[in-house]
């Protein structure tokens, strides 16, 4: 027999906050994902909003390639506001 | 890049403390192995709630009754995050159950014991989950990211578990006699397999040492043994009954309790299948999986002619 499919699940742990990766769970479809998702991941109040998501629809970065990706980022230390020279007694910047 | 310099870039990962993510390459022996040692961790949740189980209806009270159901609706959650866990790594949710079932999975040989009274309820909250705990709380800081993380949530969720067990206990030590003799009973019949459940004793602990090395063990099995009689010795004393082991005893030296002597031939008997509960508890599992197999079907049928409408609505407007 065919199983069902696999999930991602997202929860808003409160109004003002991004959804964040709980963990993932089997259903048959969307709907039932979600509300296993209540079940599984919301037992103690952990949320007020659910995404749910098929896992073979998200599309990630290869780990092999994280140096091409993040390491551009490393030596360019001028965006950042520690780089900047503020003088002395200057305030509010 | 080829094999030995992964693997020494894998290692260099573990020991700075960098996490594994489900992705990134790892030796093969090391999925392998925590794809083993996850699923027989989320098959022990599963079939640990089968002696709580036996007790719900039977519950002396509604607040009692809601605890226990809430305890073994975690369990059930437990089991769950473990086995997403285990399916990052590549494993098949249906063929770790079907492992389970055909007993080439082991799970915690503690729940191969029956429930005979409701001071089981007690005992097993108290030692049981003190006992998991004790196992779980290293595993926090594991080097595989899924299963750290599972493990988080779940240690959170153990706490409210021991307690409500350790109030069992409490409310029974201060009751009738014979409710304290019921407490008492208990203790003594799960006392040694909760020993066990730290598994063989370090001198046979055959994967101990890759383990550590790849950040999945922090402790060694009797170092975690040790801290769970150190930890529930004096909660004994202070329920007013006796653990069963006339060796048990404080060491002022050692600043540890020292401990008799676990019969390993019983632990391997019960692992091995011939426990009082084993054939019932797999039975009780299949059981459940084949009744359910309609249910699963019904489902996935639902939702396919579902999604079938669904595609001519949207095409249709
Ligand atoms: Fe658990
Ligand atoms: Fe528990």
């Amino acid at each position: 027999m065919k199983s069902w499919p696999l999930y991602e699940v997202f929860i808003r742990s409160k109004a003002g906050l991004h959804h964040k990766h709980a963990g993932s769970l089997h259903a048959a479809d969307a709907e039932m994902a979600i509300e296993n998702a209540r079940d599984v991941y919301c037992r103690r109040n952990e949320g007020v909003s659910i995404w749910v998501v098929l896992s073979s629809d998200i599309t990630a970065s290869n780990p092999d390639n994280s140096e091409e990706l993040f390491d551009p980022a490393e030596d360019k230390i001028y965006r950042h506001p520690t780089f900047y020279h503020v003088p002395e007694g200057v305030k509010h910047l | 890049m080829s094999v030995i310099d992964l693997e020494k870039r894998f290692q260099e990962k573990i020991d700075s403390d960098i996490r594994i993510e489900p992705r990134d390459w790892m030796p093969e022996k090391y999925r392998t192995t925590l794809i083993r040692q996850i699923g027989q961790h989320a098959h022990s949740e599963i079939v640990g709630m089968l002696p709580e189980g036996n007790w719900i209806t039977r519950a002396p009270s509604l607040k009692r009754k809601v605890a226990l159901l809430a305890k073994v609706q975690d369990e059930a959650g437990h089991g769950l995050y473990l086995y997403s866990a285990a399916e990052t790594l590549g494993a098949e949710r249906d063929e770790m159950v079907e492992e389970l079932h055909s007993g080439k999975a082991k799970y915690s040989s503690i729940f191969n014991y029956p429930t005979l009274t409701w001071a089981d309820m007690g005992a097993i909250g108290w030692l049981v989950d003190g006992a998991a705990i004790q196992n779980q709380i290293p595993l926090c800081h594991c080097s595989y990211g899924p299963y750290a993380r599972a493990m988080i949530r779940i240690c959170k969720e153990e706490s409210f578990h021991q307690r409500q067990g350790f109030e069992i206990m409490t409310v029974l030590c201060a009751g009738t006699p014979a409710q304290k003799a019921m407490a008492q009973d208990a203790l003594n019949r799960f006392w040694w397999p909760s020993l066990m459940m730290f598994g063989p004793p370090d001198s046979e602990s055959t994967h101990t040492e890759q383990s550590q090395k790849w950040g999945i063990k922090r402790f060694t099995n009797d170092e975690l043994r040790q801290r769970f009689v150190d930890m529930i010795a004096p909660q004994a004393d202070h329920l007013g009954i006796t653990i069963p082991d006339p060796d048990l005893k404080w060491n002022e030296e050692r600043q540890h309790y020292d401990f008799g002597e676990i019969d390993w031939e019983e632990f391997w008997h019960v692992v091995k299948g011939h426990g009082p509960c084993n054939k019932q508890r797999i039975e009780a599992r299949t059981k459940a999986w084949e009744e359910g197999a309609w249910v699963r079907e019904a489902a996935l049928a639902y939702a396919e002619k579902h999604s079938n409408t669904q595609t001519s609505k949207s095409k249709a407007v």
